[in-house]
């Protein structure tokens, strides 16, 4: 057993959350210069820079590089010979949300309840989701996650005759349907097959993976990039200006399902991918 | 006449707006915007609305105005403002054609408007424009000064005005019918997609 005090879990998210606003991730600054090499459309262009000088800015100044500092959405894989001592988990990653949304200066944006719609007024709660896995070890995984793009976020439970081609379908629908709403260009997380609650998990989970980086499963991996290359022929370009960078990245998650079941879940992500992690 | 081409091909816009400032404003038009702006979103509509309605007068005067939808993050001691870039204007779209009809000139976001709301631009001369979805940073400072004017409790969400020089944005749908995400779609859309 190792004992790890929430002191140091309450520090660690604190931490991650006002880096995650205020620092891109490098994967995210090269996907911008990447693409402006590729694209066609000046308007696009001359976003895609902005949005570069924007994540400089945000870095020098130490403020955030999107207003909408997003909903702390929190994956912890807790080592199960992990002790955590001194209080509860849950609240140890909620008191590091509170400090690091009001000493970093980022914006309060949950209301305590979808029917009265007031504020919180320091972020919190968090989306907690936890996996026990083997090992002493705690890791912890932020996205700052903007409700922008997560409103158009969609679930369709599709028939196994419906079948991949249904499932590619699906997929290019949500990016034309999220279009300029969602703050192009987009990351989509997709979870496919489980359950309909596994298949939105897995879908939030997609986005941790490096962007650019390929899938460990060669047939998925070649579906990535097929429709990747068909989100960016839609036209739509950077801020749906139009151009040639619609999309960063298509990230899947499969998991097994059920003979009767064919769930697909899109998260729809912005360019403000705002993720971090770190390991105690 | 508060429209004026730059040398640079973009249009200089100073607040208030007439009508004819509006037709000069065409769809994919880059502008900056000078003067006095507001900002409101989901929350300060909501409670617009019930006066619009009744006919009582609003906290802030919207006859030719700009209404910026933002919620800007808290200011860094010493600053005007955090980071402050354009939410999804949709949301907005069941207030929209009313305070058009009451004078509004302008309205700043990111994303679609739907039909109503296009036809209310063409009905009442106003114009939608674009910001930069996410780029808050580099928004902030184009923002001189900023006061909340109503709603505080609303937090993020309370009615700002604000002072702003020479703020980008792009014109989206004028009030002529243009739509710049339909052109933009359109030439750069390959077939096979």
């Amino acid at each position: 057993m190792r004992d790890i005090h929430v002191s140091s879990i309450t520090d660690a998210v604190k931490k991650l959350c006002m880096e995650a606003n205020w620092n891109l991730e490098p994967d995210m600054l090269r996907a911008f210069d990447r693409a402006l090499t590729t694209e066609r459309s000046p308007a696009g262009k001359q976003v895609l820079q902005i949005l570069k000088d924007n994540a400089e800015k945000a870095r020098t100044r130490r403020i955030p590089y999107c207003q909408d500092t997003g909903f702390v959405v929190c994956f912890v894989e807790l080592g199960q010979d992990v002790h955590v001592t001194g209080g509860a988990l849950y609240d140890a990653i909620n008191e590091g949300v509170r400090q690091g949304y009001t000493e970093g200066y980022l914006r309060a944006s949950i209301v305590k309840s979808p029917f009265d719609r007031v504020n919180t007024g320091d972020n919190t709660p968090a989306v907690i989701h936890v996996d026990v896995v083997e090992g002493a070890a705690l890791k912890i995984m932020i996205i700052a996650k903007g409700g922008g793009c997560e409103n158009r976020s969609k679930y369709t439970m599709l028939t196994p005759a419906e079948g991949l081609p249904g499932v590619k379908e699906f997929i290019i629908e949500c990016v034309k349907t999220a279009g300029p709403d969602a703050c192009p260009p987009l990351i989509l997380g997709v979870g496919i097959g489980g359950t309909f609650e596994k298949a939105a998990v897995n879908s939030k989970k997609a986005l941790f993976r490096e962007l650019g980086s390929p899938h460990a499963d060669p047939t998925v991996d070649a579906l990535e990039k097929e429709l990747l290359d068909r989100a960016n022929r839609l036209g739509i370009g950077p801020q749906g200006y139009g151009g040639d960078t619609t999309s960063f990245g298509i990230h899947i998650v499969t998991f097994p399902c059920h003979i009767t079941s064919l769930p697909v879940a899109v998260t729809i992500e912005c360019h403000a991918h705002r993720h971090k992690e770190a390991t105690l | 006449m508060s429209v004026t081409t730059g040398s640079d091909g973009i249009k200089d816009i100073r607040t208030p707006l007439t009508d004819t400032d509006v037709e000069s404003l065409k769809s994919g038009d880059r502008v900056r915007i000078t003067g006095v702006i507001y900002t409101a979103r989901d929350a300060a509509h909501g409670r617009l609305m019930p006066l619009m309605e009744k006919g009582e007068r609003l906290p802030i005067d919207i006859t030719g105005s700009i209404i910026y939808y933002t919620g800007p993050s808290p200011a860094r001691p010493g600053d005007v403002v955090g980071s402050i870039g354009p939410t999804t204007a949709s949301r907005m779209d069941t207030f929209t054609p009313l305070l058009l009809k009451l004078g509004l000139k302008g309205t700043i976001g990111k994303g679609y408007r739907g039909q109503a709301v296009k036809d209310a631009l063409k009905q009442y001369k106003g114009v939608y424009f674009g910001a930069i979805g996410g780029a808050g940073a580099v928004l902030s400072a184009f923002v001189k000064k900023l006061d909340v004017v109503a709603y505080e409790d609303l937090g993020t969400e309370a009615i700002r005005r604000l002072e702003v020089e020479g703020f980008p944005a792009i014109v989206v749908n004028d009030c002529h019918g243009g739509d710049l995400y339909q052109d933009g779609v359109k030439a750069y859309a390959r077939e096979d997609a």
